[in-house]
């Protein structure tokens, strides 16, 4: 169960070797958390952080998951409350980023981050919804980014397939209202983490551990929306509304 | 035999889910909510499919997940209220009741006070219902001297998770009976229960109040005046700091004569009257409530309290229920919600009290007033909060950055001298101290796979405490 301060007794981590995720996780198992499963396309990825949770005393496991497989969404979710009994929160944490320039003219690819992305979100979001429902509490933190916000040119494909999941979550959350599950949305700025290597930090660029840190305070605070770190708020609602000649301008730089 | 008619109560329309929260407006979940309107309804209100299990709840006034049953159902017993003050000899000292398990202090006061009669155990609120003063075996301002409301408890009814009904009381299945006491209906819904009610000679009090500089201040006039007192309690500025940490205002008080009554109401010593004068807003932005406001008000309040008065009347609301004049007053702690932590501590661990006192108000955590009090003896229930010693709680928005670590600190400080927290309260302990706040956890359990092996009975405190 979820206690008065925002901590949660078990967690599934949905991309299970997202670094944000993971930093997220440490935290809730120095809280409360006792059980930990992790869902990855394979296993074997996972298992460093398997024998580093076990170590903490962290009833940990990992479970098969593949994003672009919607029709086993279902499955995963049924078997990891079948290995942890209610399922105190979901952690949507998989992706793709795409870093590359040469996306653009590589439409198939493109298509898989959308599906990854955006429709790996919706059918793994409404299986959550659905056990979530079922228990009558738990939550669902749908980690999306600032670039959703808004798509530059630069990063139009992750960019959108985040607007999606933005919109999605938001949406799912209000379907959620009176049922004890609902869904928080996580809008990190750029963050150095593997995915990122080799790029370009936007300004306010921080790391997975500050991430968390904001994550947390936020459940506590019961927010609907994080921001991480904070300033992203009062910024990307600023950028937001820029007349597009500006955008463009202020977004290649 | 003078018995008054329920309330007429029309069967009400539920929805099937409905998001309940405690008090403290933290961690709500969805249930099926049923809301019986008679005791036969309420007898008939259990599920016949039991996936997730059952939970009675009252008027919702236990601030964390205690009356929450998540993916359950929840049976709602504030229609069911009805009562009977039985005949007596004029002579004895007490009076037995007979309420329905959704009746409330409330609704019993009003007709107890002009009958001469008053509760045996009231808590700091009139919104509690029988059936709530049983499971958290609620104490209040004369503990030191009667103990918590079980103690008052001659029987009761239980709806057992097979359905059958059973009459226990401390002489009748005593092991069940002081398992549902404190049991956070855990064992069962209660139906009703009758108690003992003492006579009082008005509806006033004699007050005296006494403004105490330090903690050592207030904690002396406790120990060497509580006992010529039938109710004290003490509220405390956990916001002061330095040489005015811990400064307090003591009430101490009796119920007054007919005479003494005289001089303030008037020629009927029985006149009661208890309504809400405001209204708390409905929504309230987060962070209204900060360091400089509450300070403020802390500082206020200290100030308007007299450093010495003696005999002061006073009226029941006054005294016993202040925060029930203003409607909904939980919703001013806005989004996040808050908690209270409430623990007790033994007497020879003064020190450990001084330290937690310390360490909260240097944490700079925001907390309105908080009470202290010192309680007499516990009683023979496993999982009763009161035990003899100091117990202190005070209210904390929830949205306070690292409050949970603090508030882990300070329970191993409590569970270090013996002490524990009161689960009424309780929305965040780490369940592992649970065995040793309640030593006899273990017994509590035993009884608990007696009367309901399958855990039909469920709420979100249990799943979370692992009870």
């Amino acid at each position: 169960m979820r206690d008065a301060l925002g901590s949660v007794q078990s967690v599934l981590v949905l991309g299970g070797n997202s670094e944000i995720a993971l930093a997220i996780v440490d935290r809730l198992v120095a809280s409360r958390c006792k059980k930990v499963v992790l869902g990855v396309r394979s296993p074997a990825s996972a298992t460093t952080t398997l024998n580093r949770l076990r170590s903490a005393g962290v009833d940990a496991d990992t479970i098969d998951f593949d994003a672009l497989d919607p029709a086993s969404h279902t499955k995963v979710i049924d078997a990891a409350a079948e290995r942890m009994g209610d399922i105190d929160m979901v952690i949507l944490a998989f992706g793709i980023l795409d870093g590359h320039a040469e996306i653009d003219t590589d439409p198939v690819f493109a298509a898989r981050v959308v599906q990854t992305n955006f429709g790996g979100a919706v059918s793994a979001g409404l299986a959550s919804a659905v056990q979530l429902r079922k228990q009558g509490h738990g939550t669902i933190l749908s980690i999306t980014s600032v670039a959703g916000v808004r798509s530059r040119a630069e990063n139009m494909i992750y960019a959108s397939s985040k607007a999606g999941m933005d919109s999605f979550s938001q949406a799912l959350g209000d379907a959620l209202i009176g049922t004890g599950a609902r869904c928080v949305v996580v809008r990190p700025g750029f963050v150095h983490t593997h995915m990122t290597e080799g790029m370009k930090p936007a300004p306010f660029a921080t790391t997975p551990d500050k991430i968390a840190d904001t994550v947390i305070n936020g459940l506590q605070k019961n927010k609907e929306i994080i921001w991480a770190p904070s300033i992203m708020m009062p910024m990307f609602l600023t950028l937001r509304h820029l007349p597009r000649f500006l955008w463009r301008r202020v977004s290649a730089t | 035999m003078p018995s008054t008619p329920p309330e007429p109560a029309a069967s009400r329309a539920v929805p099937s889910s409905v998001e309940l929260f405690g008090w403290g407006r933290t961690a709500p979940s969805g249930a099926d909510v049923r809301r019986p309107t008679s005791p036969i309804e309420l007898q008939r209100a259990l599920p016949t499919s039991f996936e997730r299990g059952l939970i009675a709840r009252g008027l919702g006034r236990s601030y964390g997940d205690a009356a929450q049953n998540a993916g359950g159902t929840v049976i709602e017993t504030t229609d069911v209220t009805a009562f009977t003050i039985h005949e007596s000899d004029p002579n004895s000292d007490t009076v037995l009741v007979t309420a329905d398990a959704g009746a409330s202090i409330d609704r019993l006061l009003h007709a107890l006070v002009p009958q001469g009669l008053f509760v045996p155990v009231t808590p700091g609120t009139r919104y509690v219902t029988v059936g709530g003063a049983i499971a958290a075996d609620i104490h209040g301002k004369n503990h030191h001297l009667k103990g918590s409301w079980c103690n008052h408890v001659v029987s009761l009814h239980l709806q057992l998770a097979d359905g059958s009904v059973v009459e226990i009381g401390p002489d009748r299945d005593p092991e069940l009976f002081w398992a549902t006491a404190g049991g956070m209906g855990l064992t069962g819904v209660i139906l009703d229960a009758t108690f003992r009610c003492p006579r009082i000679g008005s509806s006033q009090l004699v007050v005296d109040t006494d403004r105490a500089s330090d903690l050592d201040a207030v904690c002396e006039l406790m120990r060497t005046g509580d006992h010529l007192y039938d109710y004290s309690v003490a509220w405390i500025d956990l916001m002061a700091t330095g040489t005015n940490m811990g400064r307090s205002v003591l009430t101490r008080g009796r119920f007054a004569s007919a005479e003494e009554a005289a001089t303030k109401i008037g020629a009927d010593p029985y006149k009661y009257s208890a309504g809400e004068i405001v209204s708390a807003p409905p929504f309230m932005p987060a962070g209204l409530l900060n360091k400089l406001s509450i300070r403020a008000f802390n500082e206020l309040w200290f100030r308007k309290a007299p450093v010495e008065r003696r005999d002061e009347i006073q009226s029941i609301s006054t005294f016993f229920h202040p925060l029930d004049m203003v409607r909904g007053w939980n919703r001013i702690y806005g989004p996040a919600g808050f908690l209270q932590w409430q623990f007790v501590i033994p007497f020879d661990a003064t020190r450990t009290l001084f330290t937690i006192v310390e360490e909260i108000s240097q944490s700079g955590c925001t907390s309105f007033l908080a009470v202290l009090k010192s309680f007499g003896e516990g009683n023979a229930a496993p999982l009763s909060f009161p035990a003899g010693g100091w117990t202190l709680a005070l209210d904390i928005p929830a949205g306070v950055p690292g409050l949970g670590p603090l508030l882990d600190r300070l329970d191993n400080l409590v569970v270090g001298v013996g002490g524990r927290i009161y689960l009424a309260k309780d929305s965040r302990v780490r369940p592992e101290l649970l065995p040793q706040m309640y030593p006899r956890l273990d017994e509590w359990k035993a009884v608990r796979e007696r009367v309901d092996p399958n855990r039909q009975i469920m709420s979100d405190l249990a799943r979370r405490l692992g009870l």
